[in-house]
């Protein structure tokens, strides 16, 4: 298959890594500014729910987490699949890079929402709610990927291994989605990709978008922090690794 | 279809040529059976309440310790590569050993539960959604348990680390099956998760067998 | 500014959720930078690992 020239410097872990050199500067500065403004903007300007009052201000931070674990999951699978089928290694070592990243955000989409339940519905967990359910099962992926890769001492074959793991969960991606459209949850259904526009008025739609964009910059930042270390790990005897990162190298 | 049988009927000889190795699920089983009633203490009531997650969970869990006998064992003795550079194509090698295995394996386990069941007070009436619900799991449990097992093929000691990744994807099988079978002791019916276990099953069956050769091809290369 | 770190009765909530995802963020950037850090060290490991492969003992099952 006659694949075009970009695909194949994306192939190339120098370019990559250079790439990843020029972009991280913009990803963090923006993505950290934008964490810093949705934040504040969040707790201190955006207005409290009718309903649930103060604790609502965790609508700025625990649907962003959880989009970003999902995100980082179908990074993760993508990235998996193009590796096996091509034999790429850098595709498996964006793979890599991406699982503790999605593990992390996963976690973190659990807790807060654990700590929004509990002033909203009066319970932090609740056993056979859907949505937090295959969520819990989406950092269990995470974590069974990262231990299974552990386990191999041969580095390719842990990648096509936990390439199959990776290509298997994403069912779940989907699962955890729609779990409140399929199911009675404790969850609402979609608000911002609902028909006919975000059911979100304007002074809350805002931060809310502010910090998706936020942590998708931050995610990417993080993302290609960790494939840098993943190429030099790789590919560290190379002539063009030792130029880059300087004689420490060898 | 010759390649199939010829693959079944071998892994069910070799199977029963070491039956006492396929009793240990069962015995497995029921001691954790035993084990739950003895920590609780529980009075009929609460018997009948917990038994049937119970049930399950002694299932999953002994599911898992006739893992090795699955790929391991013929991985050790140069079997498996045989079979992988034999003409047989490797999928549906898979599909026989996996059958083979889930016969000799689950089956037998399913057959426990009955007895079981009225040890733990649950009503002979909701026996038949019991036993329904786990004969529809059984081709998705038995593709997630042979997909540990070919992952973990590879690693000289695969054995802890397969229960980590195989538990977590059998929680809709545990969701679904324990919620049909308490709505069949409600006296409600069970229709709908009882058909969310044979969806489940389908989509296991025609796509797992392959996630499972190439896991096995990669692991023992 | 008390009701602020209050939040009317939620504060608990409302600033345990923030403070965990910001050390989250700030844990992950640094392990991100860290691991960006130790890499050639660790690339130097494995290349002579590499070099001089283990050698593992195989184990047969008499049958």
């Amino acid at each position: 298959m006659k694949l075009p020239r970009w695909f194949h410097q994306f192939g190339s872990p120098p370019y990559v890594y250079r790439l990843a050199d020029r972009l991280c500067p913009w990803l963090g500065g923006l993505g950290g500014a934008l964490l810093a403004v949705g934040a504040v903007w969040g707790l201190a300007f955006a207005p409290p729910d009718y309903q649930q009052g103060e604790s609502a201000r965790i609508i700025y931070i625990h649907p962003q987490t959880a989009y970003i674990g999902m995100m980082a999951y179908v990074v993760m699978a993508v990235a998996s699949a193009i590796g096996y089928v091509w034999r790429l290694k850098l595709a498996h070592a964006v793979a890599v890079s991406a699982a503790p990243i999605g593990a992390w955000f996963t976690f973190c989409a659990l807790f807060t929402g654990a700590v929004w339940g509990r002033p909203t519905w009066g319970t932090y967990w609740q056993w056979g709610d859907p949505r937090i359910m295959f969520e819990a099962l989406l950092l269990f992926l995470f974590l069974g990927y990262l231990a299974l890769r552990e386990a191999f001492d041969d580095r390719d074959k842990a990648d096509r291994v936990t390439a199959i793991l990776a290509v298997v969960g994403v069912v779940n991606i989907p699962i955890v989605h729609y779990s409140v459209e399929w199911w009675n949850s404790l969850h609402q259904t979609s608000t911002l990709l609902a028909e006919g526009g975000p059911a979100m008025t304007t002074d809350m739609l805002i931060p809310f978008l502010i910090m998706v964009a936020a942590f998708t910059l931050t995610f990417y930042w993080l993302l290609l922090r960790r494939l840098q270390a993943e190429i030099v790990e790789r590919e560290g005897d190379a002539r063009w690794i030792r130029e880059l990162v300087g004689e420490g190298a060898r | 279809m010759g390649a199939f049988n010829a693959v079944f009927s071998r892994d069910l000889r070799v199977a029963f040529r070491r039956w006492s190795e396929l009793a240990h699920p069962l015995i497995f089983f029921s001691i954790v059976v035993t084990l739950f009633p003895l920590a609780l203490s529980p009075t009929a009531a609460q018997l009948r309440e917990v038994g049937v997650g119970v049930l399950w969970v002694a299932t999953l869990l002994s599911s898992l310790l006739a893992l090795d006998g699955l790929f391991r064992g013929d991985a050790e003795d140069g079997t498996l590569e045989q079979l992988l550079l034999s003409p047989v194509s490797t999928t549906v090698a898979v599909y026989a050993k996996v059958t083979a295995h889930a016969l000799v394996t689950l089956v037998p386990l399913i057959c426990l539960v009955p007895l079981s069941a009225y040890t733990f007070n649950i009503p002979a009436a909701a026996l038949p959604t019991l036993v329904l619900a786990l004969l529809l799991a059984t081709p998705t449990l038995t593709v997630l348990v042979g997909l540990g097992a070919a992952l973990t093929v590879g690693l000289r000691r695969g054995g802890s680390i397969v229960g980590l990744l195989v538990l977590p994807l059998t929680s809709p099988l545990l969701i679904f099956g324990t919620r049909a079978t308490d709505l069949s002791m409600n006296g409600e019916p069970a229709a709908a998760p009882l058909f969310l276990l044979a969806a489940l099953a389908v989509l296991a069956v025609s796509l797992g067998p392959l996630a499972i050769a190439a896991a096995v091809k990669v692991g023992i290369e | 500014m008390s009701e602020f770190f209050l939040m009317g009765g939620h504060g608990a909530y409302v600033w345990s959720a923030y403070g965990l995802t910001l050390a989250v963020v700030i844990i992950n950037v640094w392990l991100a930078r860290a691991k960006l850090r130790a890499a050639p060290q660790r690339a130097r490991e494995l290349a002579t690992q590499a070099e001089a492969p283990r050698k593992q003992p195989t184990v047969r099952r008499l049958q």
